[in-house]
């Protein structure tokens, strides 16, 4: 016998002496914690984790996008496919690099940063979301360079878990991403940068987009 | 036929729990490193549980999705198989230890690789992946930090979350300067014990394995049926790159992390962060569903492991075990882990949930001294965010014990005994009276100090002497 069939078969026998039931789930918990001022809430929850976040109107996101690449001196950049080329200003110091075709590991490993949208943002528990949609590219464009800079627009801020997990679509890669790379191992003191990106910088960009 | 428990659980047992726990408390670092650890993540957890006001519902909700999934374990798993092999995975069964660690190794050898890097799973250590690999020439890397300070320190993960609690700052750094270079980059000149610096240490060792490697292994936390997604949390970001990087994944399971659907998340991942880590969200959390092009792994496996899972489906009172999600909130707030710590188990499920669940992997015959260690104070299931009844599993499983002993002991004759009496009121009437009597005849002070025959229990405890009248006697004297 295969252990396919052998394994549903203990299964199955395991079940005899579990009586069938109607296997309702009670679902009378809160849809949403939060329903006012999602954008200062999910601010707020992403300062948390210690990322940094700015809040700016749609035609400064420029200008905010190149402030955290000066500020921070980073001189190779990845721009994720799709991303507004508004946004991609030309800052003195600052070589953008594409995606495509696909850069090596080794030259993501080299480069500095990157910069990508999302997908949505949860305010209650300061998360953000990618998918591998327009602008945010392959998941490995967020992970490999040191920084993460994230731009997303207010509108795509939700408030809680379950309205996210309804908007997302699982066919597509998923990362929810809340601060920057930490650990709690050592002692669980939380500690900011093993892995993932030592830093994320979120920009969200209010009212209507130029 | 009797579903056989599992082949292969990693179950040490060496000593047994009475002692390995003695000479665990008589170890001062150890306790001082656990009350610490132990206190620091109870606070976060109850900052970040009480901030959600129908943390209750949610409990309930999580406890009947997996009670659910235990019912129609064999629709779900069926269901989860097809959806990933229509995404372009992978499906394999395995029995035992033995037949996943084969496959594993099979794969691995089969895309060429001589390394591979790990995403921490408690499945892979049940299994003792590391040593069926490294049996066949093939090295695996542990990446999670508190995995790397275990595998570097020759040692045994302690802890569900944290398999590193027990070692404090100065003995991490002491092992990574030891033993760092054997596995690849050298810990760098002059590591101090600051916790920053240790993780900066653990980034640039591991980073070179990250980039380079062709194959990762990875455990789930969920997957999802009825659209084959598979879900892993973590915070380092050693998960995404083992998730992400490698050409071929191969993640290993046990049969019953599987839900239903993907709208089910929006209770689990509500749950588990604030259970676990005591944070609104973990860092990161990657979900995939079969295979992207051009995103990430090119080959992906799913192994599906039973090892003792259906055994223990089979008993209607410890079934609910396997709905733990391995937050490892019932570690933490347990009076009796918090001053053993973990490897006084004998497994690398410690704790409460590991009480409950070892003895049911492997049978109870081998684990018979784990039900025993608690205090059965139910701290374990107001914790438990999906509200296994851990004292109810421990009572049942004392009883099996009990059950399994061939000779009759003292205690089992007394269970019996207290059995026949409470389901005839004359006869306990009479026993009340007698045990009133001799209770006053053997103490002293009020005090009965020790008892000739049950030496073990009142060696270390005083009970009051019986009161005269009974309770039974002066109630039907004021009716």
């Amino acid at each position: 016998m295969s252990a396919r069939e052998e394994i549903l078969g203990r299964v199955r026998q395991a079940l005899r002496s579990w009586p069938s039931a109607d296997g309702r789930v009670p679902r009378d918990y809160l849809r949403r914690h939060a329903d006012t001022d999602l954008v200062g809430l999910f601010a707020e929850r992403v300062a948390d984790y210690r990322a940094t976040v700015s809040r700016v109107p749609a035609d400064a996101i420029p200008a905010a996008v190149a402030a955290a690449l000066t500020t921070r001196g980073l001189a190779e950049v990845v721009a994720a496919p799709g991303l507004p080329a508004a946004w991609l200003p030309p800052v003195t110091g600052v070589t953008w690099l594409a995606d495509e075709p696909p850069l090596t590991v080794a030259a993501l490993d080299a480069c500095d940063g990157a910069v990508t949208t999302a997908a949505l943002g949860i305010a209650l528990t300061g998360t953000i979301v990618l998918d591998a949609g327009v602008g945010q590219g392959r998941r490995v464009l967020t992970l490999v360079p040191d920084v993460h800079i994230c731009v997303l627009m207010a509108d795509q801020i939700v408030a809680d878990v379950p309205d996210a997990v309804a908007a997302l679509d699982p066919a597509r890669p998923l990362t929810f991403i809340s601060g920057p790379s930490a650990t709690s191992d050592i002692e669980l003191n939380r500690i900011e940068g093993v892995h993932g990106p030592r830093t994320l910088h979120v920009i969200i960009g209010e009212g209507a987009s130029a | 036929m009797t579903i056989p428990t599992g082949r292969g659980v990693v179950w040490l047992d060496t000593p047994p729990f009475p002692e390995a726990a003695r000479r665990a408390l008589a170890d001062d670092q150890l306790r001082a490193n656990l009350r610490q650890a132990t206190t620091t993540i109870r606070d976060k957890r109850l900052r970040v549980t009480g901030e959600l006001s129908d943390w209750e519902q949610l409990r309930a909700a999580g406890a009947a999705i997996k009670a659910d999934v235990g019912r129609h374990l064999d629709r779900y798993l069926v269901q989860l198989e097809e959806s990933v092999t229509r995404a372009g995975g992978i499906v394999h069964w395995a029995r035992d230890a033995d037949e996943a660690t084969g496959i594993a190794g099979d794969l691995i050898e089969a895309a060429g690789a001589r390394e591979v890097v790990k995403v921490k799973s408690m499945v892979t250590q049940e299994i003792d992946l590391n040593t069926a690999l490294a049996a066949r020439g093939i090295a695996a890397y542990e990446t999670d930090l508190a995995e790397l300070i275990v595998q570097l320190g020759d040692d045994r993960p302690s802890h569900i979350l944290v398999p590193a609690i027990h070692r404090n700052r100065t003995e991490i750094r002491d092992i990574f300067t030891a033993n760092m270079a054997r596995n690849g980059r050298p810990a760098p000149d002059g590591l101090t014990d600051e916790p920053a610096a240790l993780a900066e240490a653990a980034r640039l060792h591991l980073r070179e394995k990250f980039l380079t490697a062709g194959v990762a292994i990875s455990g789930a936390n969920f997957a999802i049926a009825d659209t084959g997604t598979i879900v892993v949390v973590e915070s380092e970001g050693n998960g995404r790159m083992c998730l992400t990087l490698p050409d071929s994944l191969i993640t290993i399971m046990g049969i019953e992390k599987v839900l239903p659907t993907f709208a089910d998340l929006e209770v689990f991942l509500q749950l588990l962060p604030r259970s676990s880590t005591g944070e609104r969200m973990n860092p990161y959390t990657s979900l995939w569903t079969g295979v992207t092009p051009g995103d990430g792994p090119q080959n992906f496996h799913l192994i599906l492991l039973d090892n003792g899972r259906t055994a223990t489906l089979a008993d209607p009172v410890g079934r609910q075990a396997l709905a733990c999600i391995r937050c490892s909130a019932c570690l933490n707030v347990c009076p009796v882990y918090e001053r053993t710590g973990g490897h006084a188990y004998g497994s690398v499920y410690p704790g409460p949930i590991g009480a409950v669940l070892t003895p049911q992997l492997v049978g109870v015959e081998h684990a018979a001294t784990l039900p025993f260690a608690s205090t059965l104070c139910g701290a374990c299931y107001d914790a438990c965010p999906v509200k296994i009844n851990i004292p109810e599993v421990l009572t049942h499983l004392r009883a099996k014990v009990v059950e399994h002993k061939r000779l009759p002991t003292f205690e089992a004759g007394a269970m019996a005994a207290a059995a026949a009496l409470f389901s005839a009121p004359r006869l306990l009437g009479l026993a009340e009276w007698l045990a009133a009597r001799g209770g006053r005849l053997v103490a002293r002070g009020g005090r009965i100090r020790s008892l000739p025959f049950a030496r073990a229990w009142t060696g270390s405890r005083d009970l009051p002497a019986p009161a005269l009248p009974s309770f039974r006697s002066w109630w039907r004297r004021q009716q």
